[in-house]
Order: C-alpha cells, then structure tokens, then sequence
C-alpha cells in the first residue's frame, strides 16, 4: 500500500508490515486522543521512521493516491488537531 | 478510527469536493492543471523568499561576528594598555553579542531545513504537473465525456493529495519565515541604532574606541618621543592591535563562509 508521509513524499509499504505500522500509529493516535505532546512528538516520530524503514520511494511522477497519509515529523500536537478538522490546515 | 485513516479520508473528501465543481468532468482537468501551475509558481516563490531570509541571516551573522572580533582586538588592546575596566566592557559587550549570535544560527538553521523541504516539495509537485499534463492529454483526446469520468476521477486524486501536501508546506515556511522576519527585524534595529556601530569608521566609534584612541595617541607620542630619545624610527609598537584586528576578521568571514 502506498503511504504518504506529509512534506516528505509516499511511500510503498509491503501489506506484511501494515500490522507492525498500525501499532505504532495506534500509540501516536492515542497520544492525540490524550493531549499529550511529548508522547505525541516520541510516536510520531517512531511511526514515520517505521515507514521509512519498511517503505520504499513511490514513483515521484505518479499520479496514485495515496492509501495512509501521516503527518510531517515535526508537526506539534495542534496541527494534527488542524488537520483532523474538515476545514482545518488542508488547503483548499 | 487510526489517525493515518482519518487524515486521508480528510484529504480524499477535499479531493472530491474539488472535483464536483465543474459541469464537464473534461473542464475539470484544464482547471486543476491551471491551478497546479499556480500552485507550482507559488512554491518556487516560497523557495526563493526563505532563501532571502537566509541571505540576510547570514550578512547579519557576518556582521555581529565581525563586530565580535572587533570587540576582542578591543579587549586586547586595553589590556595592553592596562585598562582592566575597558577591556570588561568590551568582552561584556561581546558576550551580549554571543547570544544574539547562537539565536541567528538557529535561525539559520531552521530556513535552511525549510528551503530544503520547499526545493524537494517543489521537485515533487514539478514531476507530477508533468505527469498529469500528459494523462490530461491523452484523457481529454482518447475518452468521450463519460467515459473520461473515471479516469479523470484517478489523476484528480492524486495530483490533489500532492497540492494538499505542498500547498500545507508553503503555508508553514510562510509562517516559520514571517516569525524570524521580524526577530531579524530586530537586529537590523540594533545594527542601525549604533549600539554596533562600526568602530573602525573614521571619525565614528564608541566610547571605548574613542578612550582607546585617546590613549593611543598620548602612548604613541610618548613612544615617538622616546623612539627620538634613543635615535630609532618608532611607529612598529603601535602595528599590533591593528593586526589582531585583520586576523579575528578573517576568522569571522572563514566561519561564515563555512556556514553558507
């Protein structure tokens, strides 16, 4: 599957790493649900590095949607409150 | 709900949104390309305003280093002169500028990550206006209306997803560059208020330089008058100070230069 990490690029996963990923988000998803930053900055952290680590470069020129999309690295905990909201940080 | 599943189904619904806009799904490829394109010069724009922000980090960096080394040929000299208390205040003066100093670094750090994301996100988004050109074309002479639906639908998502992404990462260089605009601001302020001033300007200085100099020409005719006692030509003991001073200089600019 393909995985977008905002500011960065996609990423293809290979289905047999989803599960190990879904783990990690769900420490990153809770942190958020929690308002907790630091422990936010740490998950997100460790889940996009998951990506990096198990996920090879998407064709840069390819026009596929992607299936996951993360926030950049050093998003703070209220722009990924921004970017849950419907009107929020995503432009248009 | 995972926080990856629903930040993409917020980007697709946008996506969506944007495609139901026009009438003829055809009409639709030539008015997201155009907005592509814009969005495109938006991005190149973006790189080239943090680059001048970085510019002028780096000549104010420049300039607090160089009044830095100034501030140490003073200290240096006063100490030669004996002159405890003058040499306080320079390297006081000087310690103040090395907070300003490490601030700027960080400063310029920061645009540099920021110009580096903005040439890569506009990399990104130039690949893929290309390749959406191209399936625009083929879509708009190979498909008749309804047909061109589906297929406009899978370019639309993708290339929709990419201008969500980077249109966010100019948004927020904007705002990181907006923020240190005006911290720069502040010591352009500084810089001008000649709290910095250029000590060795003729007829210009501070206080200290204008004591130091005073005790300079009051040593150097005393020197004279004893170079003269004993027979000698005497201006070698005054050429020290002025030396320190071209080497700290040139420090300042290798370090800068390293930086850039």
């Amino acid at each position: 599957m393909i995985i977008r990490i905002l500011g960065e690029g996609q990423y293809d996963v290979p289905e047999a790493a989803v599960a190990e990923l879904n783990a990690l988000d769900a420490v990153v998803d809770s942190a958020v649900r929690a308002g907790n930053e630091a422990a936010f900055a740490d998950a997100l952290r460790e889940l996009l590095a998951g990506v990096r680590r198990v996920g090879t470069l998407h064709a840069v020129d390819s026009l596929d949607a992607s299936d996951l999309i993360l926030p950049m690295e050093d998003a703070t905990l209220l722009e990924v409150q921004d970017l849950l909201a419907d009107d929020g940080l995503i432009p248009g | 709900m995972s926080l990856m599943k629903r930040i993409s189904l917020i980007f697709r619904s946008k996506a969506n949104r944007a495609l139901d806009r026009a009438e003829d799904p055809r009409e639709t490829l030539d008015y997201s390309y155009q907005r592509q394109l814009e969005l495109l010069n938006k991005v190149r724009r973006g790189v080239a305003d943090v680059a001048t922000s970085r510019k002028r980090v780096e000549l104010q960096l420049n300039q607090l280093e160089q009044q830095q080394a100034k501030l140490s040929g003073q200290a240096q000299k006063a100490i030669d002169m004996g002159r405890e208390d003058l040499a306080r205040e320079a390297l006081t003066r000087k310690s103040g500028l090395s907070a300003q100093i490490n601030d700027l670094t960080a400063q310029h750090a920061q645009l540099q990550g920021e110009e580096e994301k903005l040439v890569l996100a506009q990399q990104r988004l130039q690949a893929k206006v290309e390749a959406f050109r191209t399936r625009k074309e083929t879509i708009k002479a190979n498909y008749s209306a309804a047909e061109a639906q589906t297929r406009i639908g899978e370019a639309m998502s993708g290339i929709g997803e990419e201008m969500g992404d980077v249109g966010m990462a100019i948004q927020r260089a904007e705002d990181k560059t907006a923020n240190m605009q005006a911290r720069a601001g502040a010591i352009d302020d500084l810089l001008a208020s000649g709290a910095l001033d250029d000590v060795t300007a003729i007829g210009g200085g501070d206080d200290i330089t204008r004591e130091l100099d005073a005790m300079s020409s009051a040593s150097d005719v005393e020197a004279e008058l004893a170079a003269l006692k004993s027979g000698k030509s005497g201006t070698q003991a005054i050429e020290a100070p002025e030396g320190t001073d071209v080497l700290s200089t040139d420090e300042a600019r290798e370090r800068t230069e390293g930086n850039a």
